[in-house]
């Protein structure tokens, strides 16, 4: 109470008052104690938070004969399989006794299995990335103009498949794929993906909020709806896009339920299911696949991480 | 007679006639451009479902109709010879003691990890809400798990939570015995280490934005009329984040029953049995290609998500009513 009314009333004759120093004091000096606990916490979460990341990146310069030193108990099938581990315990290591680059060179010059491995993740997230953006687009602007109590219908059914976890969805989209034969294609994880409705919800929600006002001066002025869409809703839509894009390969490039089940061929399998049957053998390597394997999403994070706040935000509040 | 007429029309039109001059040719206008709107509207209206044509027929076709399908294949006998068999297939997947397993392993991580999961983010949130230094900075921290995908972290993860591990050589400190962290009960809380690992920073830019977008004009009247930090918390900050922590948790739950992909890639197909997940159960399903159990599992899935869903809608109709967000 009384602190508080220091704090904001200041009368002129109480400046000189010894009791009033030291109540600015004593409140300085908690405020000031309670700023670093608040960012010593933080940095205790952060640290928690950035160092699995900061393990692997590092792990990875570790030769494989260190590697397999260290944690070869850990990647062993069985812990009594004949083998004989040179140390007792795992030994996690921040800092590698020697940098060494045999991983990657192994990893990207010697074995292509891997690379290969990368290659099909990209090839099956980019088309996914890209088509299920176009689709979003014009469907969003579909739902954007001439609301109609339909339209709101659909919107809410999107809503829901959006919601929907992959166990429910992952039975329909097998469903289908059987019946149109396209099981074990690439197809099969493609279609579901591009028609997938969070593109559209979000971008419909986004797209909600250009001023009618825009449009309608756009179409006095004789524009069709094409142009209207060409010219006003996709170049302020922009921005939007870009986040949603960033969520979209963020799941994508993480996915492991749909190859999983609709890719029974492994050699189609991205990387990010490869990565856990690494396992047995080729511990050497695992560390520098995982960092190649994060890479991407690291530097479009680098990239992009304000259009991935935005994109969260705007998930935020579920009607439109 | 014909001024007469339009004395009895609306008043827009009046004032067409005054500044027109000539009524009669006004009001035809009007009625032409009436007309041409109505038809450019129309047009418009057929144009704007082009538009939507792709995503809503690809939304029929994978999602929707096959759905139907999985609702019929529930209530028949086999895919062949279609006996209608109503809910025998349900009580059929009841009684799988797999599934009952499945399904009390995902509600009890569900229950544990979802409220964990909001009151952690909603405590980020407010920390970096409150002035420390390098805030982006810590934004970005805590952000970036989210975009590191499951698989690359796996490894370290096992290394961790591993019998001669990092983990138990920290607890070794506080005079705590070794677990085995995969191979135990203890699996669970690996897991649920794991999954705010990855979702805290997701759902600390929900809290953020929620907490910035409280008018601070409120704030300071608290602070005048001298309510204490956590008055203010407790009836201003939770009152304008209702609907943002009613999304987050449900964003959580949503995520929860994701959590198959961090145990899949950490154990295998078949884990310790206090893991295994729905997913799992839906797995290996369709590894039999039980078309019957798998749609009645899923059916039940969409019921249980629909009634949260509702939950959602309704407790944000109720709560977001009187807050302007």
């Amino acid at each position: 109470m009384k602190k508080k009314k220091a704090d904001c009333l200041e009368p002129a004759g109480m400046e000189k008052d010894r009791s009033y120093r030291w109540m600015v004091k004593r409140k300085k000096g908690r405020v000031f104690v309670k700023k670093w606990t608040a960012t010593f916490i933080a940095a205790f979460f952060a640290i928690l938070f950035l160092m699995p990341i900061v393990l692997t990146v590092t792990n990875s310069f570790m030769s494989s004969s260190e590697i397999s030193s260290n944690y070869g108990q850990v990647f062993s099938t069985t812990d009594t399989g004949g083998k004989t581990f040179i140390s007792e315990k795992v030994n996690l290591k921040f800092i590698p006794d020697m940098v060494s680059f045999s991983q990657y060179i192994t990893v990207l010059l010697k074995s292509p299995d891997y690379l290969f491995k990368f290659w099909n993740s990209v090839i099956l997230v980019a088309p996914i990335v890209f088509f299920q953006l176009l689709v979003a687009v014009l469907a969003s602007y579909g739902f954007t103009r001439y609301r109609g109590r339909i339209k709101e219908m659909i919107f809410f059914i999107y809503i829901i498949l959006m919601l929907m976890p992959y166990q429910v969805t992952l039975v329909p989209n097998y469903l289908v794929s059987n019946w149109l034969h396209l099981l074990d294609t690439r197809w099969a994880i493609w279609l579901p993906g591009i028609f997938s409705p969070f593109a559209v919800y979000l971008l419909t929600k986004f797209m909600r909020r250009i001023p009618i006002s825009v449009i309608e001066a756009a179409q006095i002025d004789g524009a069709g709806e094409w142009q209207i869409f060409r010219r006003i809703c996709l170049p302020l839509c922009k921005g939007c896009l870009c986040s949603v894009a960033i969520l979209i390969f963020i799941d994508y490039w993480n996915m492991v339920e749909q190859p999983l089940i609709l890719l029974s061929d492994d050699t189609m399998h991205p990387l990010s299911v490869f990565l856990s049957k690494i396992k047995n053998g080729e511990i050497g390597l695992a560390f520098a696949v995982a960092t190649i394997y994060m890479v991407p999403t690291l530097l479009v994070f680098l990239y992009g991480e304000d259009y991935l706040v935005e994109g969260i935000t705007y998930q935020g509040g579920i009607k439109g | 007679m014909k001024i007469r007429k339009l004395s009895e029309r609306p008043e827009k039109i009046k004032k067409v006639k005054r500044v027109g001059g000539n009524g009669c040719r006004a009001l035809r206008d009007i009625h032409r451009l009436k007309k041409k709107a109505s038809l450019r509207d129309a047009r418009g209206r057929r144009i704007s479902s082009v538009f939507l044509t792709p995503s809503i027929l690809g939304v029929l076709v994978f999602f929707v109709l096959p759905f139907f399908v999985v609702i019929f294949y529930s209530v028949v006998d086999n895919p062949i010879s279609h006996q209608f068999v109503f809910l025998d297939n349900f009580k059929m997947v009841f009684q799988n003691a797999a599934f009952r397993q499945a399904a009390s392993n995902t509600m009890k991580f569900s229950f544990i990890a979802v409220p964990l999961a909001v009151v952690l983010s909603l405590g980020l949130a407010m920390l970096l809400d409150s002035k420390i230094p390098f805030k982006s900075q810590f934004r970005t921290f805590f952000l970036t798990p989210m975009m590191v995908p499951i698989a690359s972290i796996v490894l370290i993860w096992q290394v961790l939570f591993h019998y001669n591990g990092m983990v138990n050589d920290i607890t070794a400190i506080f005079g705590a015995g070794k677990i085995d962290w995969l191979k135990s009960d203890h699996a669970q809380v690996v897991i649920i280490v794991l999954f705010l690992w990855k979702n805290l920073g997701y759902n600390m830019i929900l809290f953020m934005a929620a907490l910035s977008s409280i008018p601070k004009d409120i704030l300071e009247v608290a602070v005048l009329e001298s309510a204490k930090p956590w008055q203010i918390f407790l009836y201003i900050k939770i009152r304008y984040l209702s609907s943002t922590l009613l999304f987050v948790t449900i964003m959580s739950l949503i995520n929860s029953f994701k959590v198959f992909r961090e145990i899949y890639l950490l154990t295998d197909d078949y884990p310790y049995p206090t893991v295994y997940m729905m997913q799992h159960f839906m797995n290996n399903t369709f590894g039999n290609l039980d078309y019957q159990r798998l749609s009645a599992a899923a059916i039940m899935m969409s019921i249980v998500m629909v009634v949260i869903i509702g939950i959602l809608f309704l407790a944000e109709n109720h709560f977001g009513r009187d807050v302007e967000g």
